[in-house]
């Protein structure tokens, strides 16, 4: 078990390494930085100028050091746009995106795993029918067009619902529902099959031999082997949630990562679009990272290879 | 269905003229499963029964019908697409003597694992990977028996070490993975035998597992047998094993019964052309070398359709118009010898009725 985790943690890193490097050389790759901040009309001279103040007039290796030697201590260097550290900025943002991510797979899980479970198990049934639409609608329909929608019936016409910010508790209620609709349709797909695939397993049928009534069937048999796919799905979504939907964040102007991207890729803000693109991997490598450590938890067979 | 069922009423006119109970009375079992290619015709009218403390083997080719019949019984078979079309199976069980196919459900729940016990054929997908092979011996016990977790836990301890597993207190908390084959098949007959069961369903229990590691849970199985004086059905596709193990065989074809015989009788004097093919094609050690293994021509029925022939009449030798015509019924060779064919073997000629 340590040795597994130790070898996932160091994986993780080498990858975060990896990030970092990669981040660095596409920002450039986009063409001279200076040139694409500056704006339209400045001169040669002018840019020349930005450059150096920069710091991109250096060679290559030297920003690189620079860059590398800053960002494995947390330090992006300054955003231009709100001229204070990039990274900090950053943080700030994280608590409003987690409280979306959070709401919107928890909303996702709620509906989800229920309905996967009891249509996978009464397969054909009037509850395998919702869960297979549900599962259809989620997946198919774009996240953008339902907010919009959702907007449009619970905010305009009913006026039930606050169509934008994060002030009033009940501000979180459109946008959580509709980025957790795409998740929601994965879990209720993936619940589905897995609990049809296990009902038909020859250890539940050893476990029907002994007698074991149906509630414990599902709960003690068929569930804790369905949760092992389920595990490695929501860390995955849990960690693409946390890097903030650009999508919803604008349409419902949630001050969180998702629309900090925006902004700051609209701005040219290269030190906050850095930190941002670094920060969001680190979530979802750690997100992966912890995944690996529950799914070794539930299922015996990885925790004891070597 | 018509004829004579004398395995029926053996039961009443044992050897020796000692009354044997029977446990277990089957009539007219009749299984289908809905596909979409049709319906399977896959057991077509069987009866048998069986008296305490015998064993009785059930062999035949895959698709005969020999696993669902018995699978049926408990209502192990994925229903649906599968249908108990008739029959009864009436059983001795804790409780008295209960109709197994028309019990409710949890009545049903209550039989299994207390008064059966089943063992499959494949140890490897038999066992819950997430769960200890503790727990999954001790959780029947705690159910049925109503045992605390220490007694069900020191009773699962006494039962790992009774069917032959090494250090049976440390491997308690073992998952399925960490034993190999032979050894999950100990696991399954543990779990199986873990209530007190009259009865034990073994389907194919040895076919997953090499010649050696077989010959050890035959060996375990027959002292099991003995020491709790357990009724077993064995199904098997091995003549051999059956030879070796069951007191009366049924021979199974097309989801009927072709003949049932005590082990004895039906080796030497096989009376229906199924069996006698069987028995031809098992490769002896006094044969000559180099000659070539018998087979039996063509392949099994493929039972979309309902049967209104002898199943096996494609395949026979000795087939005249009637076998194309009529299912045979059973007919009485001897006290406890049966065989469902027009041709009488014996005699080398067509039964006159």
């Amino acid at each position: 078990m340590q040795r597994y985790l130790l070898s996932r943690a160091v994986q993780s890193v080498l990858l975060l390494l990896g990030v970092i490097v990669l981040v660095f050389f596409l920002v450039r790759l986009t063409g001279d930085p200076a040139r694409l901040m500056a704006p339209r009309e400045a001169s040669a001279q002018d840019i020349a100028e930005l450059r150096a103040l920069m710091g991109y007039d250096r060679p290559l290796p030297v920003q690189f050091a620079d860059f590398f030697s800053g960002a494995i201590r947390g330090d992006f260097g300054n955003s231009v746009h709100y001229r204070a550290p990039a990274m900090a900025l950053v943080v700030t943002r994280l608590p409003a995106t987690v409280e979306l991510a959070l709401s919107a797979l928890l909303f996702a899980v709620l509906v989800g795993v229920p309905l996967g479970v009891i249509g996978g198990s009464n397969p054909g049934s009037i509850w395998d029918s919702l869960a297979r639409g549900v599962g259809l609608i989620g997946q198919t329909v774009p996240n953008f067009w339902i907010a919009l929608i959702f907007i449009l019936v619970f905010s305009v016409n009913l006026g039930w619902l606050p169509s934008f910010g994060r002030g009033h508790w009940n501000s979180i209620v459109l946008p959580a529902v509709s980025l957790g609709l795409f998740p929601l349709g994965q879990i209720v797909r993936l619940m589905r099959s897995a609990v049809l695939e296990i009902r038909g397993e020859d250890y539940i049928r050893t476990a029907y031999s002994k007698g074991i009534n149906d509630r414990r069937i599902y709960v003690a048999h068929v569930f804790r082997n369905a949760a092992i796919p389920l595990v490695s799905m929501l860390g995955v979504q849990f960690g693409y949630l946390l890097g903030g939907s650009i999508y919803i964040e604008t349409i419902f102007a949630w001050p969180g990562l998702g629309r900090m991207i925006a902004e700051s890729v609209a701005a040219r803000d290269f030190p906050l679009v850095q930190a941002v693109a670094v920060f969001t991997s680190l979530v979802v490598v750690a997100m992966n990272l912890l995944t690996d450590v529950a799914y070794a938890l539930i299922d015996p067979r990885i925790r004891y290879d070597k | 269905m018509t004829g004579c069922v004398t395995c029926l009423t053996r039961a009443c006119d044992g050897k020796e003229g000692k009354r044997l109970v029977s446990i277990l009375e089957v009539s007219d079992l009749a299984v289908e499963f809905n596909t979409i290619e049709g319906v399977v015709h896959a057991v077509n009218g069987v009866s048998f029964s069986l008296d305490s403390r015998e064993t009785l083997g059930i062999v035949g080719e895959s698709g005969s019908g020999k696993s669902v019949s018995m699978m049926s019984l408990l209502r192990l078979i994925p229903e649906p697409p599968g249908r108990i079309r008739s029959g009864s199976a009436w059983f001795d069980s804790s409780k008295g003597r209960v109709d197994l196919l028309s019990l409710s459900k949890t009545k049903r729940a209550a039989v299994r694992g207390r008064d059966i016990g089943f063992v499959f054929q494949d140890p490897m997908s038999s066992l819950n990977p997430l769960m200890t092979v503790g727990e999954q011996i001790a959780e029947s016990m705690r159910l049925h028996l109503e045992l605390g977790d220490r007694e069900a836990r020191t009773r699962t301890v006494e039962l790992l070490d009774r069917v032959g597993i090494p250090a049976a207190a440390e491997r308690y908390g073992n998952y399925p993975h960490q034993f190999s084959g032979g050894m999950r098949q100990r696991v399954m007959i543990a779990i199986a035998i873990a209530c007190g069961p009259k009865l034990l369903i073994a389907d194919e229990p040895t076919t997953a597992l090499d010649v050696t590691v077989q010959a050890q849970i035959l060996d375990l199985v027959k002292s099991l047998r003995d020491e709790l004086g357990l009724a077993v059905i064995w199904i098997s596709h091995d003549l051999g094993v059956v030879a070796g193990l069951a007191d009366r065989v049924i021979v199974m074809y097309g989801g009927l019964v072709a003949e049932c015989a005590s082990v004895d009788e039906l080796y030497e004097q096989p009376r229906h052309p199924y069996t006698e093919g069987l028995l031809e094609a098992l490769p002896r050690v006094d044969q000559d070398r180099g000659e070539e293994l018998r087979s039996i021509e063509g392949t099994p029925p493929d039972l979309y359709t309902a049967p209104g022939a002898c199943p096996f009449a494609p395949r026979c030798s000795y087939t005249f118009d009637r076998c194309r015509r009529e299912v045979p019924p059973r007919y009485v060779v001897n006290n406890g010898h049966d065989t469902a064919c027009f041709y009488d073997l014996a005699e080398r000629r067509p039964r006159s009725e």
